[in-house]
């Protein structure tokens, strides 16, 4: 039987109806909210596309049951992460280094990058290739997304 | 839909030829029959390429389409520099049969050096008219104008493009023999700038539309049951085991094709996880232990000798005469998209609409039209950006999918595939097998060289690979074996005295196969490159020397091009190997490579470490030094030229699809592992720009130069020549064991 479930969405509380509680958050973002931002790319956790932030914390959407996301808990996406017109410092930076080809695995960058910078104030080279070594590119845009996050990093 | 505003309507809004251009011809029959022409647009029209409304605002029909490179930024660039607009009054229509021209695959690194340059003299001729038009209003001499922001101006007089043509047709024919005078270079003030992207904001803030986010008002999902073996006969199908899942609209059996619509995604997940089915068992894949042994032994449907010159037999037999030789192998690889191929078709009157990022919509449409008997006229393809492909992946096959099952329920239908119907059914880039040989007499010059290349036949005249959907539900279909120009770059840059090149084309490949960029170009310069450098090392020569030594001395280009890297990596001039000790040993080596020894440009020096414990091999460091004449946009061709030297450091060092007799087993990325952050290299680049010289392409050609140059700086490193690409620990191991 259909069940209303209520999530807490971009500071929004919004109430959608799905067949299955165990389905996991991604389809409910991207199928019953219409939200771009988190994308599918594998379904198995492995690659990252469908990065977003709960509690803060960045998750694969792909990989969380919507029965485990409780009302309150804060869902944030890519389209969430702007404050009003004014885009997150890591948006921005991305913009400045040009830090995208096509563009599919971006959204991870960014929501596992704006997880990381939240709690690692000046962090090496070396600590941002880590944090984002279970995120996959494959048009290989690799430096340009590092440059990115240091900078970023650098203006926060 | 409203970017993609109907051709067929500004048309009618238009209405027949009012500029009275002197040499204006009929209106164009396939422009006039909009929505029901069956033919692509005419290459000859300036109106197939290009309009301009009332208020001046131009929109560009490409039929080149971005995949991800930034060629629609480049290609807006073209345009607007072309018709001194700004770059905000360009708008680019890509890949929609009903609007766009058939401008040919977008692949082969040729949007800009072909498609760029087919809407730079529309754009060209465009202006020209206008101007004509203008003088003619302005009642003065058309060089007395000047132009800016699509304004015309004659002192105080002045006249804008949406004046002069607003909505009209030019009705202007083409010469690609003969084209317009374009702008000078010199007056340049789009093309070479680093233009930001156009598609940047929106892919950063989650507004973009991938072909992913498409979706229709009343569709439904698909989903496609896949056989677990090529070739396996659906036998059973089970209905009753997905009864319980709410939202199933239909299960869709036709031949060998098993699909379930559902209401939702999830549902149709669910339920082609859950169906019980009943497949026959096969086995049509060879032994991947045997894997060379099956590509050496398949049958020749066909020689192709690339090169040839004086007598390579004779030279070989001299006597006195060394002889060296080595064989190579480049393993099976996939796209590897990082989004799964996803497509929307709509059946609707007997017509078909269709929705994928498909590179070639043109094709896809003849495809989808003999798939299901319908005049081409009747089918749409459009094309959304989907995720980066890197040549023909499973986009197509997933609008074959997405039609079928559309046709069955009537209703509109989005299949997305499983990352396990991306690795398992994309087609594949073929395994290839090179066997060279080379004579060096007694003052050590290279005398002959001989080699042979294993590699899948092309069925003339045909680019369209197979669609998976017609196969599996036996309806109509070409069948053709298409792996593209993948003889190129057989034929070498260098003039030894006696040369034959000669291509196997075989009748049978394990896997259907398509192309992945840089196409047989990779594989066949990987083993040329690595071949100069083994004869460099018998030498005793440095290897940029030995190359120079036998390199075309007329050819510039070529010869700065290589001179260039070697100054940008401050190459230590000196014979390989390095005869370093130690378990950790660094080396440098270098490739070079005139692509299809007609076009670009590109030297590669390579900086590697191996860790001869582990095998592991790291590469810190990347030079290249690229020629690809006019730069469009220096930062966008950076971006290429880099993703190129990522994604085949990746391939070279990490890649190969693993199967059994019945089929490929490595389905995720944890069993086909790519290059991940912390063992990226750092990419140094030096950008030759040539703005009086045509542009060439830039999406491949960096490529070709990766795999050789890590393994003629690993041989620098250990002496140790690895000719089996993927470079596993593994096969380094066992290669310093030997």
């Amino acid at each position: 039987m259909p069940k209303p479930t209520q999530l807490n969405v971009n500071g929004k509380s919004v109430t959608i109806t799905v067949d299955d509680p165990d389905m996991p958050l991604l389809y409910a973002l991207r199928d019953n909210l219409g939200l771009h931002g988190p994308r599918f790319g594998c379904g198995l956790g492995q690659c990252g596309a469908c990065t977003v932030h709960v509690e803060g914390k960045a998750v694969r959407s792909c990989q969380i049951p919507l029965s485990s996301i409780a009302a309150k808990q804060k869902v944030v996406t890519l389209e969430g992460l702007a404050q009003g017109n004014k885009l997150h410092n890591v948006q921005r930076a991305f913009i400045v280094e040009q830090a995208v080809q096509c563009g599919y695995c971006i959204n991870g960058m960014i929501m596992e990058a704006a997880a990381f910078l939240a709690k690692n104030k000046k962090p090496s080279e070396a600590d941002i290739k880590q944090a984002l070594a279970n995120n996959l590119c494959r048009c290989g845009t690799h430096a340009r997304i590092v440059r990115a996050v240091k900078r970023a990093a650098a203006v926060a | 839909m409203n970017q993609l505003a109907s051709r067929r309507d500004m048309l009618k809004g238009g209405g027949a030829l009012v500029v009275a251009f002197s040499f204006s011809g009929p209106i164009p029959e396939a422009l006039a029959q909009g929505a029901a022409a069956s033919n692509a647009l005419p290459l000859t029209e300036v109106d197939s390429f290009l309009s301009i409304d009332p208020a001046g605002m131009c929109t560009v029909y490409s039929g080149k389409v971005d995949l991800g490179t930034g060629v629609r930024t480049a290609l807006t660039q073209i345009a607007a520099e072309e018709l001194d607009l700004p770059l905000s009054a360009v708008t680019l229509v890509q890949g929609d049969t009903l609007l766009t021209p058939d401008q040919g695959t977008t692949w082969g690194s040729l949007s800009i050096q072909v498609g760029g340059m087919q809407i730079r003299n529309a754009a060209a001729t465009a202006k020209d008219a206008l101007l004509e038009e203008a003088a003619k209003r302005l009642g003065v001499k058309k060089e007395d104008l000047t132009v800016a922001e699509g304004v015309v101006r004659a002192g105080a007089k002045r006249v804008s493009y949406g004046e002069l043509i607003g909505s009209k047709l030019f009705s202007l024919k083409l010469d690609p023999q003969k084209p317009a005078k374009a702008k000078d270079p010199k007056n340049y003030r789009i093309v070479g700038n680093s233009v930001q992207r156009l598609d940047i904001p929106d892919k950063v803030t989650g507004k973009f539309t991938y072909m992913q986010d498409f979706r229709l008002p009343d569709m439904l999902h698909g989903c496609v049951v896949r056989p677990p073996a090529f070739g396996a006969k659906l036998e059973s199908v089970d209905e009753t085991s997905i009864k319980e899942i709410p939202g199933i609209v239909k299960i869709v059996r036709e031949g060998n094709f098993l699909g379930i619509v559902a209401e939702n995604e999830w549902a149709a997940i669910k339920a082609a996880r859950q169906i019980k089915v009943g497949w026959s068992q096969a086995e049509t894949l060879p032994d991947p232990s045997k894997l060379w042994a099956y590509v050496r032994a398949s049958k020749v449907a066909k020689e192709e000798v690339t090169s040839s010159t004086g007598n390579v037999g004779a030279a070989l037999a001299e006597v006195g005469a060394k002889t060296i030789t080595a064989s190579y192998d480049f393993a099976v690889h996939t796209h590897g998209s990082i989004g799964p191929s996803c497509a929307v078709a709509e059946f609707k009157d007997g017509k078909l609409t269709s929705w994928s990022a498909s590179q070639a919509t043109h094709d896809l449409r003849k495809q989808l039209a003999t798939m299901f008997r319908l005049s081409p006229g009747d089918v749409r393809c459009i094309y959304v950006e989907g995720s980066g492909c890197y040549g023909r992946n499973g986009h197509e096959d997933a609008a074959a999918d997405a039609a079928l099952l559309a046709r069955a329920v009537g209703k509109p239908v989005r299949v997305q595939w499983s990352r396990a119907d991306e690795h398992g059914w994309d087609p594949k880039g073929p395994p290839t097998l090179i066997d060279i040989r080379a004579s060096v007499d007694g003052s050590g010059t290279v005398t002959a060289w001989d080699s042979e290349f294993f590699i899948p036949q092309q069925t003339a005249g045909s680019f369209q690979v197979p669609l998976v959907a017609a196969t599996l539900a036996g309806l109509p279909a070409d069948n053709v074996t298409a792996p593209a120009n993948i003889f190129q770059n057989s034929a070498i840059p260098y003039r030894f005295a006696n040369i034959r090149t000669v291509c196997h084309r075989l009748e049978t490949t394990p896997f259907r196969p398509s192309w992945i960029r840089t196409p047989g170009r990779m594989q066949n310069t990987y083993a040329n490159e690595c071949f100069i450098d083994e004869l460099a090392a018998a030498a005793g020569t440095d290897p940029i020397e030995f190359r120079l030594r036998y390199l075309d001395s007329g050819d510039k280009r070529g010869i700065e091009t290589l001179n260039r890297v070697a100054e940008l990596a401050k190459w230590d001039k000196r014979a390989s190997p390095k005869k370093s000790s130690g378990d950790m040993v660094a080396g440098r080596g270098v490739a070079y490579c005139k692509y299809e020894l007609s076009r670009t440009y590109i030297a590669a020096v390579a900086e590697v470490e191996v860790d001869r414990k582990t095998g592991v091999i790291r590469v810190p460091r990347f030079y290249i030094a690229h020629d690809c004449g006019q730069i469009i946009n220096p930062d966008g061709l950076r971006n290429q030229i880099e993703g190129n030297v990522m994604q085949t450091v990746s391939r070279t060092l990490l890649e190969e699809l693993k199967f059994d007799r019945s089929m490929v087993t490595s389905l995720d990325w944890e069993s086909y592992p790519i290059l991940r952050f912390p063992d990226i290299p750092e990419i140094v680049i030096e950008l030759i720009d040539r703005p009086t010289e045509r542009p060439w392409g830039a999406g491949e050609p960096t490529s070709a130069v990766v795999p050789s140059a890590i393994s003629n700086a690993v041989f620098d490193a250990t002496g140790v020549r690895l000719r089996s690409v993927p470079y596993t620990p593994d096969k380094v191991k066992e290669a310093l064991k030997a």
